[in-house]
């Protein structure tokens, strides 16, 4: 067991993964000698050299789509968007290409590659450092979207990732990367894709979130526990397609509220798909609206302090609307 | 046998192609050409919604793709591409299958549109519709010999209208700040639909943008297949001594419509359209091989009675495969365990 942060339980992912296959390697933006604008992938280019750690030009189109091609070789590429703010380009080969190829190939073809997106505000990095934009990724079928929210889990789910038969988004909160360190079991820790993790119990109320939004909803569940008597259950989604309905749903008939939260805007964000599935399948556990709360309805993550703090979930917004639900 | 005339000499030796290879060139000419007639045919007769064709462009693809060695070498067409996939190793029956959309079609299991060919038994990745990104499939093939230390060539084909794409230029810098071993090769037929090359194409030449990319860019004349094949070899081995990707500009003609849904008489010279026919190909290269003493009337008429009657018993057996179930239409969006 070692005590890592989240970028550093993603480079362990990647460099044991790399030692494991030679059919594993890196692409991207500045994730050579530099070892990526993060640090994700430090060390590794000495380690394994410049064919399988690879500096792209600025590419996006290219990283995306060249990973396509050798997974269709046999490789299995991991590629680094250097901010899912600049994924757009590569938009075309994710949904039109590398989401469908299986489907449209009638499963004579298949696509083991990754796509590891850093994201999310709270960074000092406005409108274009700071997207959220999961959504475009969850509704598209084809994809599987993964968000983890801890260092054991960025590890294993990365390890599965990297491992799966099908192209795995792979979204990394940026905020999070150096935020804390936490115990990452060693060796093939392995965290299934589609698994939720509760990761409080609690009986009066259960917030549904994922990556970044799992530190903030529990340090709210500490608020609520200690400040109102409130036991909020945390259901960190870990993956967000395919969704891990029987946890979701397990937890609310516990419960009998739900409030949803993440980040990215609320119309048309992923806690509708969450929220609708509680509506649908939960209905008589319910004993309050599902809520969401979520990113504010501006396109983008405003820059000076005063307005991304505006902009920004924390942990105070959460009690707040927990407050409310609970008092429904 | 036609008399010699040392005028009239092919030149295929020297290019390490023996008799037999022209002729059987030739013969993959002649079979692209009737399985593309047979889609025509059935499209009108309402077998079949939608064509798209590649009449015009069948020496270019098998003088570009003859050197490609069959599953070894990987190939990222397009939706003309029937003469290329023929070459490599798709018969008559998978494309005429692929149309009709039967259940076992080895492009999509009828899941796509006629076109859209792909065959990953014969190293044929499956072709999509939005132009371009194929070039990237490609280049990434290329990229994983690369990594590996494989010795494996990717050809990707496309027309004029698609090299304006920037997935185009993102393919061919990448290939050549590596000098991956990639074969790029765009079909200029002069027409992006109704849009003439003059606007489409800043500078005219898609072969002179390859300067830029730092790997040669070579215009062909894509009515001979053997001046393609010339180029296509060259850029082969160029490839796989490591001294990185070629683009080629071939020349070709669009003898049809952009589509069965399109009528080229409404924004081409009608003049223009029925002067088409002499460049056409086929033509082309019976004659030379003729001049060359290398073909009679006689096998020339067998040969393609032979052709017809593998189109004639493609389709029959096509036509008997069964259509695809619609229990089946929701699987394999994702890996399934095996049954």
């Amino acid at each position: 067991m070692a005590e890592l942060n989240i970028l550093e339980a993603i480079r362990l992912a990647m460099d044991e993964e790399m030692e494991r296959d030679p059919n594993v390697m890196l692409l991207g933006e500045d994730v050579g000698r530099k070892g990526g604008v993060f640090g994700a992938t430090e060390g590794l280019w000495a380690k394994y050299g410049d064919k399988r750690v690879l500096d792209t030009p600025l590419s996006e189109a290219l990283i995306a789509g060249a990973a396509m091609g050798a997974a269709i070789y046999g490789l299995r590429p991991v590629a680094e968007m250097q901010f899912a703010d600049f994924v757009y380009p590569a938009f075309n080969q994710i949904v039109s290409e590398i989401s469908r190829l299986r489907y449209r190939s009638n499963n004579t073809f298949g696509l083991p590659m990754v796509i590891r997106m850093p994201y999310g505000g709270g960074v000092h990095g406005a409108l274009y450092h700071s997207q959220s934009n999961e959504t475009y990724f969850t509704s598209t079928v084809g994809l599987k979207v993964v968000a983890p929210g801890t260092p054991a889990d960025a590890k294993g789910l990365l390890k599965a990732s990297i491992r799966d038969p099908d192209p795995v988004i792979f979204f990394e909160h940026k905020k999070v990367y150096r935020l804390f360190r936490a115990d990452v079991p060693d060796g093939d820790h392995v965290v299934p894709i589609g698994r939720a993790d509760v990761a409080r119990p609690g009986k009066h109320l259960s917030i549904i979130c994922y990556g970044y939004m799992r530190i903030c909803a529990l340090e709210a569940a500490e608020t609520l526990a200690r400040e109102d008597g409130l036991e909020a259950e945390v259901v960190d989604l870990r993956t967000l397609r395919p969704l891990d309905t029987d946890t979701v749903l397990a937890s609310v008939a516990r419960t009998g509220r739900a409030l949803v939260i993440h980040e990215a805007n609320r119309f048309g964000g992923f806690g509708a798909e969450v929220a609708a599935t509680i509506a649908e399948q939960g209905f008589e556990s319910l004993d309050a609206p599902v809520t969401r709360l979520a990113g504010p309805e501006v396109p983008g993550v405003p820059y000076h302090h005063n307005l991304e703090d505006w902009f920004m979930l924390n942990p105070a917004k959460i009690v707040e609307a927990a407050r409310s639900l609970a008092a429904y | 046998m036609a008399k010699h005339d040392p005028a009239a000499e092919l030149g295929h030796r020297e290019l390490g192609l023996t008799d037999e290879d022209v002729l059987s060139m030739y013969g993959h000419m002649l079979l692209a050409r009737a399985v593309d007639e047979r889609m025509w045919l059935m499209q009108r007769a309402g077998k079949i919604p939608f064509i798209i064709s590649g009449q015009g462009h069948e020496a270019a693809q098998v003088g570009t793709t003859w050197p490609m060695r069959r599953n070894q070498d990987w190939m990222a067409p397009f939706y003309r591409s029937i003469a290329s996939a023929i070459t490599f190793g798709m018969s008559a029956e998978d494309i005429i299958t692929a149309h009709l959309a039967k259940g076992d079609d080895v492009s999509s299991g009828g899941r796509q549109m006629p076109g859209h060919y792909g065959a990953a038994r014969n190293n044929i990745v499956s072709v999509s519709s939005p132009v371009g990104t194929q070039a990237l499939h490609a280049v990434g093939l290329a990229m994983g010999a690369w990594v590996r230390g494989d010795d494996m060539v990717a050809i990707t084909s496309f027309g004029e209208g698609t090299s304006n794409q920037g997935e185009i230029h993102e393919g061919m810098n990448f290939a050549g700040v590596h000098n991956l071993p990639v074969i790029f090769v765009c079909e200029n037929n002069g027409w992006a639909i109704s849009v003439p090359l003059e606007r489409q194409v800043g500078g005219l030449s898609v072969a002179a943008r390859a300067d830029g990319y730092g790997f040669p860019g070579v215009t062909v004349d894509g009515g001979d297949p053997l001046a393609c094949y010339a180029v296509a070899r060259a850029a082969h081995e160029r490839a796989r001594r490591g001294d990185g990707p070629t683009l080629i500009e071939a020349r070709v003609v669009r003898l049809t419509s952009h589509s069965s849904d399109d009528d080229q008489r409404r924004y081409r010279d009608p003049a223009e359209v029925e002067a088409l026919k002499e460049n056409d190909p086929i033509p082309f290269f019976s004659n030379r091989l003729r001049a060359a003493g290398l073909l009679t009337d006689e096998a020339d008429a067998a040969l393609r009675a032979e052709i017809k009657t593998e189109i004639n018993e493609s389709q029959a057996r096509a036509e008997a495969r069964p259509d695809p179930d619609a229990a089946m239409a929701h699987r394999w969006v994702y890996a399934e365990a095996a049954d």
